[in-house]
């Protein structure tokens, strides 16, 4: 055909954008790891450089990981997000359940009650939830950190979705097995709505790991900070001055979304995706 | 006789079995929700009545009275130079963020779907910024924008350009920010158009080719960006929320400086409720606040039930 050579030329072309608007897009992930990477002298030689000439990478790494608890900073993160998504299904599931298969006095209300949440940026909740865990003496604990996610609109409306997809011969199976309607919950409608768990587990995770505002108002002592929290008061120390040391921290705390991510893309794609189409 | 007294009680009967099975399912539905329930008014709808009440006093966190001055909070802000900066500076950057976050995303989507090599590996590439701990990347990027060794201003000196302190100085300091804006949310944009294009029909692409619009670019504008516009429409209200919640960037590059010339409205917020402890003038920004992300998230609603009602 006579359309080949254009078509080459387009296809050049696509690559020729694509890969110049892939590596804007990478330049500060590839910026961090380098300068993570070289002494301090040379980061002030300037120089274009990807790899250093004389490798600091391990006394810059040693830095990161022992002058700042960066370790800390990410067994904070992990204890939190899990902590968070291990009530949020625990909350969500079963009123999600009732929500998309029993008949009860006040379906409507609690529906709507969700469909108020999820228009309510989590923001404006700081200054009252600030007031009630100072009220309850929790601020400046884990509990602090946790307790305004523990149950989320977004999980509830997700899991009702998927929950009304499953035909109710299968809930009454269950429950012609004698199956307890706590048991169906965890036993049968969990289980099958698997996707669904898996892409909010991830919104979950993300959002949570992400988050710099709300641990700002609640917790002050370095023990307790989550990793982007850390990372503002490792910039914020003597080390942080220090360009190589300050790069690798923030390496090792964007690393472990980032690996998850690129081990699965299309979940990880899915999940944040839905998460912001609420 | 008797068979005639006894024949309705079972009638009478089914309705009271059925009562007492829905009242058991009440009970146990009720069981279900209650937690749910409880940390859904305790959490947000108590703590969101509350906002409006704190809102309409002038409580400063930590005094014991506090009186109530209706709207005075409110008069106050619309007059407070600072606000008005701040409400100005949000504005600007999201009429910055979201036209080239949504532009740019659908350029990259047309491109990874005109093609056939590559695809997941660009995808990935682009939508790794949406991920990635914004706090951590600030730090990054802080390096990249540096005056003196940063790379932007290594390259712009090698090539004989005039260089920028971007974020210390007014004129560039916004803009900056909504160019590290544009970068995190691309890839979400374009995970949108992806999706919305992979759902045009080939007949109708095959269609338009056959009535005679030929180059790529007729029966982009015949057809795909039209069966596009809920898609646009989407990103664009979804961008524009993104936009309107920018605080990790400011709080850690700018601090709202230099002036107050990236002062943006939830770093306001976050001044006047937790480091100035001024709770009632904090709660009077919230609720602004509020209103704007809620009139933007119902346009959504409103856009997404259209688009179920004619696809």
């Amino acid at each position: 055909m006579s359309a080949r050579a254009p078509f080459r030329l387009a296809e050049l072309a696509r690559h020729a954008v694509l890969l110049l608007t892939a590596s804007i897009v990478l330049l500060p992930f590839v910026w961090m790891v380098s300068l993570s990477l070289k002494p301090q002298g040379e980061v002030f030689q300037g120089t274009f450089s990807f790899l250093p000439e004389r490798w600091h990478a391990i006394e810059n790494y040693t830095r990161a990981l022992t002058a700042v608890p960066v370790p800390r900073f990410l067994l904070n993160g992990v204890i939190v997000c899990g902590s968070i998504l291990i009530l949020q299904i625990l909350v969500c599931a079963p009123a999600a359940y009732a929500l998309a298969k029993l008949r009860f006095h006040g379906r409507e209300a609690l529906f709507a009650l969700v469909l108020i949440g999820l228009l309510i940026p989590h923001q404006v909740l700081a200054l009252p939830l600030y007031i009630l865990g100072y009220q309850l003496g929790i601020l400046n604990t884990y509990a602090a950190l946790i307790f305004p996610f523990i149950v989320s609109p977004f999980g509830i409306f997700l899991f009702r979705q998927f929950f009304k997809t499953i035909p109710d011969d299968i809930v009454h199976a269950a429950r012609l097995d004698g199956l307890s309607e706590f048991a169906i919950v965890w036993r049968v409608m969990v289980p099958m709505a698997l996707p669904a768990v898996v892409a909010f587990s991830i919104f979950s995770v993300v959002s949570h790991w992400n988050d710099l505002f709300w641990p700002l108002i609640a917790v002050r002592a370095e023990e307790l900070m989550p990793p982007p929290l850390g990372v503002v008061a490792f910039r914020n120390e003597e080390v942080g001055s220090d360009f190589g040391p300050l790069m690798a921290g923030a390496t090792l705390i964007v690393a472990p979304l980032v690996v998850a991510f690129l081990a699965a893309q299309r979940w990880f794609i899915e999940g944040l995706t839905q998460g912001a189409v609420k | 006789m008797s068979a005639t007294a006894q024949a309705p009680a079972p009638c009478a009967n089914l309705p009271l079995s059925i009562r007492r099975v829905r009242q058991a399912e009440t009970a146990v539905a009720h069981a279900l929700v209650g937690p749910a329930l409880f940390f859904l008014l305790t959490l947000f709808l108590l703590p969101t009545v509350a906002v409006f009440v704190i809102a309409a006093t002038d409580w400063r966190f930590g005094a014991r009275s506090l009186s109530f001055v209706g709207l005075a909070n409110f008069a106050e802000l619309f007059r407070d130079p600072l606000f008005l900066i701040s409400l100005r500076n949000t504005a600007i950057y999201t009429l910055i963020v979201v036209p080239a976050t949504t532009g740019l995303g659908l350029l990259v989507a047309l491109l990874i779907e005109g093609g056939r090599s590559f695809r997941a590996f660009y995808r990935a590439v682009h939508f790794l910024p949406y991920m990635a701990t914004l706090a951590a990347m600030a730090i990054a990027w802080e390096a990249l924008l540096h005056p003196s060794v940063g790379l932007i201003n290594q390259i712009l000196r090698a090539a004989g350009l005039p260089t920028a302190n971007w974020l210390r100085e007014s004129a560039t300091v916004l803009p900056v920010l909504a160019v590290i804006g544009v970068w995190k949310n691309l890839g979400f944009a374009m995970v949108m158009f992806l999706a919305g294009l992979k759902s045009i029909p080939c007949e109708l692409l095959d269609a338009a080719d056959i009535d005679g619009a030929d180059s790529w670019l007729d029966r982009l504008r015949t057809v795909t960006l039209p069966l596009l516009g809920p898609v646009s429409m989407f990103v664009l209200i979804v961008t524009a929320l993104r936009a309107f919640e920018t605080f990790d960037t400011v709080k850690i590059l700018t601090q709202g400086g230099p002036g107050k010339a990236s002062e943006t409205l939830l770093y306001t917020l976050y001044m006047e409720s937790f480091e100035y402890l001024r709770t009632g003038y904090g709660a009077a920004v919230t609720v602004v606040f509020l209103l704007i992300v809620a009139a933007l998230t119902l346009t959504q609603a409103r856009m997404i039930d259209r688009r179920v009602h004619y696809t």
